[in-house]
């Protein structure tokens, strides 16, 4: 059953949000040992918070828009009380005194949050291979990686276990393992959805956003989230848009740009889908515009010089003292450094180690000051097509899900993995994955729709308009 | 290939408050070497009129009325802490001997 239905049923009083809560926690725990989706089960929690739901509607009241619908929560999101370990070893077994905006949003909305998920350590990789607590498996192939780095979120929605998830993407980390798993994923225009309470890692580009099996469930979960929050100094200032009445605007008029550069270097399955998505569109009225953005291939380059440069910054916070891990040593220094070192895995190290030498004294300049001139040629490239057309498509990921190990011995391969996706972050704009066609042993692809900022509305529209041929077929 | 030397990777390390063994060292100058290759294609590009753009929509300066309201409890925080001490968080000596 998807959200919009759940949620339906348990405001006509219908359905029980404590039945819906149990059946969640039986998917759960029917798969979790297999595929490592959650990484703390909150069942008193949920159980609570549905019991609140059924008790809101028997004295009559309205629930909210998201009554009585379980959903998962990256665990770099912070809900109060609930252990938050960005699966990192640094974090572990801490309990956060306070909530993310996004999980409060959620609560009042009467949503029940059933846990929090796997993800790579830190939100850093493309796959959940470097969490400290293990991978998580796609649940369509166990063989493979569900992507990355939203990988338990993705997985939980695939597997069934809830109809919703939230994650984080900074440079694809929802949109990349929505196209992997075969679900819809959304990275919402920055500043659209608060970050307060969302752990950071590279803070001019992460975003929270959801993710659903379907378009309607995933404009739903956007419209509850987001809105202006005073506790986000880069939040917009303005309400959450309205995007569940536009779902069925269809894309008649609109001109829609296919972007040689998000389709180069993609497996031939995968442009194909991007092909006939287009070709989808044009048969529903939109104007097809074949579009070269050169810029879009330095995203890669000037991604990994700023990520690594902010996160250097955000993790020093890491130090022993306030939370998490300390490793006793003779003095201060000492014990920030064996803490660190012992409470990072390799692939943050590696990003704090490139972000701290792009930042280093005589290396600013050529490589983060660089990088930064980049970023503005990139939003500039980006404005231009947007003159010329109202939204982009193209592919979400270079390939179908990947299997274990096939990418960790190379960080390089590893982040061409983002390639399609990072431009939007840099730009701070729009952009989302939808399910459409499939490839190499039967495993969905993704197709990507970018717009610019505050087109959220026109995405889903577009968006649906896919989903309806894709379920058709 | 870039020219980032072991010793570079060595200081930064230092830098970043990491300490990294000799495979490590050897692993991470290749590795990080290897990713700044990557970069090379903006090194090359004349971009000395662009403006740099650190933040999407250019951040300015948010600000609150200056009134007291409510913040995290105390002990709650320093519960999580991995050392308190008469309410204050609690780390090992800064300088040399206490007197």
């Amino acid at each position: 059953m998807n959200a919009t239905t759940i949620a339906e049923g348990v405001r006509r009083g219908e359905l029980s949000a404590r039945t819906l809560a149990e059946e969640s926690l039986r998917s759960i725990r029917a798969r979790n040992d297999e595929l490592n989706v959650f990484l703390h089960v909150d069942e008193s929690g949920a159980m609570a918070a549905a019991e609140r739901v059924d008790d809101t509607v028997s004295r009559g009241l309205d629930p909210g828009r998201l009554a009585g619908v379980p959903i998962a929560l990256k665990d770099n999101l912070c809900q109060v009380g609930v252990p938050t370990t960005c699966s990192s070893k640094i974090l572990e077994g801490w309990r956060p005194p306070y909530s993310a905006t996004v999980v409060d949003r959620l609560l009042e909305a009467g949503a029940v949050p059933m846990g929090k998920t796997n993800l790579d350590e830190f939100a850093m990789g493309s796959s959940t291979e470097t969490s400290a607590f293990g991978p998580t498996r796609n649940p369509l192939d166990p063989t493979r990686v569900p992507g990355g780095s939203s990988g338990g979120s993705a997985a939980a929605v695939a597997a069934a276990m809830t109809p919703l998830a939230l994650g984080s993407d900074t440079g694809g980390s929802i949109r990349q393992p929505a196209a992997l798993c075969g679900i819809v994923g959304v990275k919402p225009t920055y500043g659209l959805v608060s970050r307060y309470g969302l752990i950071a890692f590279a803070s001019s580009l992460d975003q929270i956003g959801p993710f659903a099996t379907n378009v309607a469930d995933a404009a739903l979960l956007l419209e509850v989230i987001a809105g202006h929050d005073p506790m986000d100094s880069t939040s917009l200032p303005e309400p959450a848009p309205d995007l569940v009445a536009h779902l069925d605007d269809g894309v008649a008029g609109r001109r829609v740009g296919l972007v040689r550069e998000l389709i180069d270097g993609a497996d031939d399955e995968i442009v194909e889908s991007v092909q006939r998505a287009a070709d989808v569109l044009r048969a529903a009225g939109a104007t097809i515009v074949e579009l070269s953005i050169p810029e879009l291939h330095l995203g890669l380059s000037a991604y990994y010089l700023i990520a690594p440069a902010e996160a250097s910054s955000n993790l020093a916070r890491y130090d022993g003292v306030r939370y998490g891990l300390r490793v006793d040593a003779d003095d201060v220094t000492a014990m920030n450094e064996v803490t660190r070192t012992a409470g990072f895995g390799a692939e943050v190290k590696r990003r704090i180690m490139l972000g701290t030498y792009a930042l280093s004294a005589g290396y600013y300049d050529a490589y983060y000051g660089q990088a930064l001139k980049v970023r503005t040629q990139m939003i500039d490239a980006f404005r231009r097509a947007y003159r010329q057309v109202d939204l982009l498509v193209g592919a979400t990921t270079p390939s179908v899900a990947f299997t274990f190990g096939s990418k960790t011995n190379d960080p390089m391969a590893m982040y061409l993995s983002d390639v399609f996706t990072i431009p939007t972050n840099l730009a701070g704009e729009a952009a989302l994955s939808v399910p459409f066609g499939r490839g190499e042993a039967n495993l969905p692809i993704g197709v990507q729709l970018l717009g610019p900022g505050r087109s959220e509305a026109q995405l889903f529209a577009a968006a649906r308009v896919l989903e309806a041929v894709e379920r058709g077929s | 290939m870039s020219e980032l030397t072991r010793a570079e990777v060595a200081h930064v390390a230092k830098l970043a408050r990491l300490r990294l063994s000799d495979d490590e060292l050897d692993l991470f100058t290749v590795q990080l070497a290897k990713i700044l290759d990557h970069a090379a294609d903006m090194q090359s590009l004349d971009l000395a009129d662009v403006v740099a753009t650190a933040h999407p929509y250019g951040l300015i300066n948010v600000v609150r009325d200056d009134v007291v309201r409510p913040s995290l409890e105390r002990d709650e925080v320093l519960a999580m802490a991995p050392d308190a001490e008469d309410g204050r968080f609690a780390v090992p000596r800064i300088m040399g001997e206490a007197p």
